[in-house]
């Protein structure tokens, strides 16, 4: 369908009518527009012409710098879901059961993402885990590890923004098991952490995992804290929201931009569609 | 020996509540709903803190306010079997008959795995999830979890209460074959008199928070506070007795009750099996000299050792018949008519059909 939309050649600047031609991100050329865009991506990708020109169906197909995307943001994605879900879980728990004065405080907290500029989040990891931020020097220094403008720091960026999510997802799923289990548990001779990880956290699994697929289909667009933090790097930290943008701020970039909006259309829609699958085969497995 | 006392306090509700028990046996709590029964056996397991609290069982004290000792529940061995059953619905029956089980040492495992599925009828149920089984079946794997996981000290809090008659009719003699044959002592909390007559060795009555009595069943069944509890028609003393005699074709049987003997419509028992019969006070007529020519089949001879008010125009009396002690209950007219006082030897009549329900066997001896 798309591919039988012809271009006009004659048309400048942002070409909607051109879908079914094969274009490229213009690095060099979106270099200049883009105020995110590193200074390395300029001279990374030169720019790049398909040897047939105009393919037919070519809409279809995802090129290396998209797939590129595509790989990185299930990536930054993955890891920000693997990363923050034990701490999601540990929050979850200490804002269900835990009776300690900041209670409210660390609820707001953990809700910020959810109010605040996505960009003013990614300024802030920026000061704070930047190489010469307090923990982002101290990181560099001792263990090694660089945040900014790399892949972790992208997937931290992303943990970030979902976290809130995920916390109340697993949050709600704490609610609903019955301390009466635990109690049970109790007198048969089951010690605190045995009975979490027994009782409680199988109990609590539905939500855990509707958490982590919704964080997760969210962490594939995570726009605004991750180009503020790690910033707009071909192949380390240019996922496919950053993609997107860079394609719509590229002169002939609009059947890219296209492609890449259907394919965060189609992962947001499976990554909900798995979320509520595995949330109902677990209940199944629970026996409600 | 089991040594209770627990004091909380709870808008508006005081529990202060003192008794102790025989350990081997089923001690029976026993009271309206809202009494304070739930609350002392939360407060015996360590699920629930209490504003004091002393428990001892067989000279291991669980619970010292006083002295600050509260060992965990997870620590006491103390097995509890909720009303509603709380299997671990994300487990086979199977998984949550171990699950108490792989948490004990090995020294400690004196009830088996395999004896517990055939005393419960569990065989069939193992590989099935929580939610395939009917109440009944529930209520039996939550028994074989708790015992399984060797406890020293069995609570039950109404296991029967949410079943309806014909399941409760299906694990109460389960019930009964667990007391027989394991020596685990039993807490059973019930508002359900005939669950108490049919288990239990030892009753705490309790009411409003307070220890009303507390003794044998035959003891308490005497106390007059029961039949506010109970109902004026369910009152009637209890009697132990040692079958004699089986007439299998009249479907009778003759017990020695004290230094008598009465005949009782019960099947199924045989001689010398200790049986428990509830001699209904309403059922009860007493005479002031020898009856002949008379129907009923029971003739005790016995001395008045008290007549109290049951309601305005009746009056309950206790006679001793050697031994044992029944109740009557007749009315004012009637006591004032016969001079009924305190060491008048009177005869007690009972009709062989009038004992509640059907006699309980109480232990296999």
């Amino acid at each position: 369908m798309l591919a039988e939309r012809v271009s006009n050649p004659a048309h400048d600047g942002p070409d909607y009518v051109a879908l079914g031609r094969l274009a490229f991100a213009d690095d060099d050329f979106a270099a200049t527009r883009d105020h995110w865009q590193s200074p390395v991506a300029a001279c990374e990708s030169p720019p790049h012409t398909h040897p047939k020109g105009y393919a037919r169906d070519a809409a279809m197909h995802l090129t290396p710098a998209e797939l590129d995307a595509l790989r990185l943001s299930l990536s930054v994605a993955a890891r920000s879901v693997l990363f923050s879900l034990p701490f999601a879980v540990a929050i979850a728990w200490l804002l269900t059961r835990g009776r300690f004065a900041g209670r409210w405080l660390l609820d707001a907290v953990v809700h910020l993402p959810l109010v605040l500029p996505p960009v003013a989040v990614g300024y802030v990891l920026l000061l704070v885990f930047g190489n010469n931020g307090p923990l982002g020097g101290w990181l560099r220094n001792n263990l090694g590890i660089q945040l900014a403008f790399t892949t972790a720091g992208a997937a931290l960026a992303t943990a970030v923004m979902a976290f809130p999510l995920m916390v109340r997802s697993i949050r709600l799923a704490l609610e609903n098991v019955d301390p009466g289990l635990e109690a049970a548990a109790r007198t048969l001779g089951a010690r605190p952490f045995d009975r979490f990880f027994t009782i409680t956290l199988p109990l609590m699994m539905p939500g855990v995992i509707a958490g982590a697929v919704t964080a997760f289909a969210a962490g594939l667009g995570e726009f605004g804290a991750v180009i503020t933090f790690v910033s707009n790097i071909p192949g380390i930290t240019r996922t496919i929201p950053l993609a997107l943008y860079t394609a719509i701020q590229s002169p002939g970039g609009d059947d890219q931009a296209l492609r890449l909006a259907i394919l965060s259309f189609v992962l947001g829609l499976i990554g909900l569609l798995l979320a509520e699958l595995l949330a109902r085969r677990t209940r199944h497995l629970l026996g409600r | 020996m089991l040594k209770v006392k627990v004091a909380k306090r709870r808008d508006g509700f005081a529990l202060n509540a003192e008794f102790e028990a025989p350990a081997p046996g089923v001690v029976a709590l026993f009271g309206r709903s809202g009494c304070g029964k739930t609350t002392t056996i939360n407060i015996m397991s360590g699920l629930l803190a209490a504003d004091s609290a002393y428990v001892e069982l067989d000279g291991h004290v669980l619970t010292d306010t006083a002295a600050g000792i509260s060992v965990p529940p997870e620590q006491r061995r103390i097995g509890y079997v909720f009303q509603d059953d709380r299997l671990f619905p994300h487990m086979s029956v199977l998984r949550n008959l171990r699950y108490g089980l792989k948490r004990t040492r090995a020294p400690q495992r004196t009830i088996a795995f395999d004896q517990i599925v055939s005393l419960l009828g569990l065989q069939s149920l193992l590989h099935r999830q929580p939610y395939q089984l009917s109440g009944g079946e529930r209520q039996r794997v939550s028994l074989g979890r708790a015992l399984l996981s060797q406890p020293a000290l069995l609570l039950l809090d109404e296991p029967l209460a949410a079943l309806d008659a014909a399941r409760r009719d299906e694990v109460l003699p389960y019930l009964e074959r667990l007391r027989d044959n394991l020596s685990i002592p039993m807490v059973y909390v019930s508002h359900q008199f005939d669950e108490v007559l049919q288990l239990a060795t030892h009753v705490v009555l309790m009411d409003a928070g307070h220890v009303v009595a507390h003794g044998s069943l035959s003891e308490v069944s005497l106390v007059p506070q029961l039949r506010a509890i109970v109902g004026p028609d369910s009152v009637g003393a209890v009697v132990d007795g040692v079958v004699t005699g089986v007439d299998a074709t009249c479907g009778m049987a003759e017990l020695r009750v004290g230094s008598g003997s009465l005949n009782v419509g019960v099947t199924s028992v045989r001689i010398g099996e200790r049986v428990r019969v509830q001699l209904l006070a309403r059922d009860i007529i007493l005479a002031t000299e020898e009856p002949h020519g008379l129907s009923v089949r029971n003739r005790l001879r016995g001395v008045i050792t008290s007549v109290v008010n049951d309601e305005d125009d009746a009056r309950l009396v206790t006679v001793d018949v050697g031994g044992a002690t029944v109740l009557s209950r007749v009315t004012r007219g009637a006591v004032e008519a016969l001079g009924l006082r305190n060491g008048m030897s009177v005869w007690v009549l009972v009709k062989a059909v009038s004992t509640r329900g059907h006699a309980f066997r109480v232990g296999a001896g």
